[in-house]
């Protein structure tokens, strides 16, 4: 499989179209379409006619709580690894899994490595928008490298039948 | 194809092993192989692998790269002590060194190798997950857990269940630094628990289970502090929930802009007590507590996969070894200073120490990890503990049978009689290894146990506690030493700044500067002068440390700089 172009999307590691436009912080907001706004411009996400499917951008040191009121109208969340090695947007989509009871997508973007893909869906992930460069069959592989975890999850897995273990996939 | 292998007998102190956990260690050992693999052909550059490595306890040292290897809550059996020697002998420079962490780390390892280190420590059910990296680190227990005569609690159990519970975790595998937990089932503290990320005590509860005093934001490093007592009646169902909650606060508001404040120590003084408190109450209420539940039901099937010892001593074992202790004075001296003990009759625990006189704290060499094994075979039901001071215990031992380990241990050089003396030196490994050092620990530490190589000496100045770190990331725990002995940099020479009144026990303090660090050939000296001042000054059974906190620094201070 080749390198990825910039926009893959990986879902259950395998690449599926992407549907929503990221906004940065100037560009004008279209008047229909699924977008992803940042949470700077989320105010102006929330005035679009309400069919229109909202995303969010919520920066790695956000707090959960700011999306409360806006989250029954939010499609999507998309949390960010500036770097893999910081690891707050874990427990953010934990948080909004666990204390928001989010049901919508959560997207990974930034730079997480493939060796992080099982602990990001199993903190209630749903996709991961790839790191340029990426090799999505290391992803894949990644996806199925453990038959059991040791601890429960926001994705609500299968127990194992011995203490805390669950099944994946 | 492990189907085809009968399951050995349970291990006694340690949980064994099952199918699932076996083809957990399998996978992970494959991943590790096809990332070595990529990186050797160049398709993963030092930047990508460095992370890679790390979370398989594999770093890059000064000289060579070196593994650590996790000995959870440091028990092992003596199937996998022959394996660690068998790795050394093969694929290291025939020695391994024992830290305290409870863990084993090999110096000089070949790259290329690791892929098949690691396969055969999975055969024997050991790894080096989560030996490094900002992650949570080995769970770290009593040396005398399950034996010692104090204890109200066994803590392994628990600590199993938090390796379990933390190994791979998803949350908690980037958090902003490391992380390091220690639990303690006795009233006295052998664990350190006031000087980890999260101390845990565990004790009786009052409806006949377990509960558990938690301590949070200790630490040594630059910034040593003694950690804060959270709250005291956790109960054992709550513990992971609590937990979470505790760990969770911290990943989401420990600092990541510097690596020096990353601690959880530093949120928790940022906060305070209270502050961090409210946030892992708020924590733990909102979130769902059935799924993080630990039921009664997962810790019976977690401790039923833990072997026991079956403790039937003799009658007239104690008598015996009345009998041997008064026949043989050189046995009775190190029966004085190296056992523990036992809450059987008829038992007691063994320490054996890494400490010989000359030598460098925490090493065994293949030979000596073998001969461990063979008498724990012997004589201790095949179970073997890691100390955080870098030794090594029997646990169970028949009195009447310890004559006879400990000519055993005499003749394989494993019996220097000075567990808790001023020979029982921590020491990191300084210089000689480690990349961040500014001075050589080690050679501080051999001179330092020659000079004080006599036992009757040693036991004439009673107990002491010397640590030595190499530079001030504190790994030698200079910060809890009764003398603490910090190698510093002086415009390229290697100084030596010492403190003194720190305790990692019930009592936690840390350490106080002295004065000016003084050059390497004064520091043996100096501390020889403070023994000398000890010795005048001290009361009835005075410790150093008694002397110490009751007549301050003062004189001290001149037994040290008055002729330097």
């Amino acid at each position: 499989m080749p390198l990825h172009e910039n926009g893959s999307l990986l879902e259950d590691g395998r690449l599926v179209p992407d549907a929503w436009t990221t906004l940065d912080a100037e560009s004008p907001l279209p008047a229909t379409g699924p977008v992803i706004v940042p949470l700077s411009r989320l105010e102006e996400g929330l005035a679009r006619p309400h069919d229109e499917k909202l995303g969010v951008a919520l920066p790695q040191d956000a707090e959960i709580d700011t999306l409360r009121t806006a989250l029954p109208r939010l499609s999507l969340v998309a949390v960010t690894f500036p770097i893999f090695r910081d690891g707050r947007a874990f427990s953010q989509a934990r948080a909004l899994r666990e204390h928001l009871h989010f049901t919508g997508e959560i997207r990974a973007t930034g730079k997480p490595l493939p060796d992080q893909y099982e602990f990001l869906l199993r903190c209630g992930v749903s996709t991961v928008a790839l790191p340029a460069g990426s090799d999505p069959d290391i992803w894949a592989r990644a996806h199925t490298r453990f038959r059991t975890a040791y601890q429960p999850s926001v994705r609500g897995e299968r127990a194992e039948g011995f203490a805390l273990r669950r099944l994946l996939g | 194809m492990p189907d085809t292998i009968p399951a050995p007998a349970l291990p006694v102190g340690h949980y064994g092993y099952d199918q699932v956990d076996r083809a957990f260690l399998a996978d992970r050992v494959e991943q590790f192989r096809d990332q070595v693999a990529r990186r050797i052909a160049g398709t993963l550059s030092e930047d990508e692998f460095k992370p890679l490595r790390l979370m398989n306890g594999l770093y890059l040292q000064l000289h060579a790269y070196m593994l650590r290897v996790a000995i959870p809550y440091g028990v092992l059996d003596s199937r996998q002590m022959r394996e660690l020697a068998h790795i050394a002998r093969t694929y290291d420079r025939d020695y391994g060194h024992f830290t305290t962490r409870q863990n084993l780390q090999f110096n000089w390892i070949r790259l290329e190798d690791t892929p098949d280190i690691l396969a055969r420590l999975a055969d024997v059910d050991m790894h080096a997950i989560q030996t490094s990296g900002n992650c949570i680190r080995n769970v770290t227990c009593d040396q005398f857990a399950g034996a010692a005569q104090d204890e109200l609690v066994d803590p392994r159990v628990h600590a199993e269940i938090l390796r379990q519970w933390s190994t791979l975790h998803p949350e908690f595998t980037f958090l902003p630094r490391k992380f390091k937990i220690a639990i303690s089932g006795s009233p006295n503290d052998r664990v350190a628990a006031r000087f980890h990320d999260i101390g845990l005590v565990a004790k009786p509860a009052p409806d006949g289970g377990t509960q558990f005093d938690v301590f949070v934001g200790g630490g040594m490093g630059r910034t040593p502090i003694v950690g804060v007592h959270l709250r005291d009646d956790l109960p054992e169902e709550d513990l992971l929930a609590y937990l979470e909650a505790m760990v969770r606060v911290y990943n989401e508001y420990g600092r990541r802009d510097n690596i020096y404040k990353a601690r959880i120590k530093i949120l928790v003084q940022a906060l305070g007590t209270e502050g961090y408190r409210q946030k892992v109450d708020a924590e733990f209420a909102s979130m769902n507590r059935a799924r993080y539940r630990l039921p009664p039901e997962t810790v019976a099937a977690i401790r039923a996969r833990f072997g026991t010892p079956d403790l039937n001593a003799p009658d007239d074992a104690a008598a015996q070894f009345d009998r041997a202790r008064r026949a043989d004075p050189a046995f009775d001296r190190w029966v004085r200073t190296n056992t523990h003990p036992h809450r059987a009759p008829g038992y007691i625990s063994a320490v054996i120490s890494l400490k010989p006189a000359g030598g460098i704290p925490g090493d065994a060499t293949s030979a000596q990890m073998d001969t461990v094994a063979d008498l724990a075979d012997r004589y201790a039901f095949g179970e073997i503990r890691v100390t955080h001071m870098q030794n090594l215990v029997l646990g169970h031992v028949r009195q009447d049978e310890l004559h006879a380990l400990w000519q055993a241990l005499r003749a394989a050089d494993l019996a220097s009689a000075n567990i808790g003396l001023i020979g029982d030196i921590i020491a990191c490994p300084g210089l000689d290894y480690c990349a961040l050092a500014n001075a050589r620990s080690i050679p501080i530490a051999q001179k330092l146990g020659a000079r004080f190589a006599s036992p009757e000496l040693q036991e004439t100045i009673g107990p002491i506690e010397i640590k030595i770190s190499g530079c001030i990331n504190a790994c030698g725990h200079h910060h809890a030493g009764h003398i603490g002995i910090l190698g510093v940099d002086k415009k390229g020479e290697e100084f030596f700044q010492l403190t003194l009144g720190g305790s990692p026990g019930s009592d936690a303090s840390v350490g106080q500067i002295l004065g000016p660090a003084l050059p390497e050939d004064a520091t043996v000296d100096a501390i020889a002068r403070l023994v000398d001042a000890y010795l005048v000054h001290r009361t009835g059974g005075e410790r150093f440390l008694d002397t110490y906190r009751r007549l301050g620094a003062a004189l001290f201070k001149d037994a040290v700089y008055a002729t330097a």
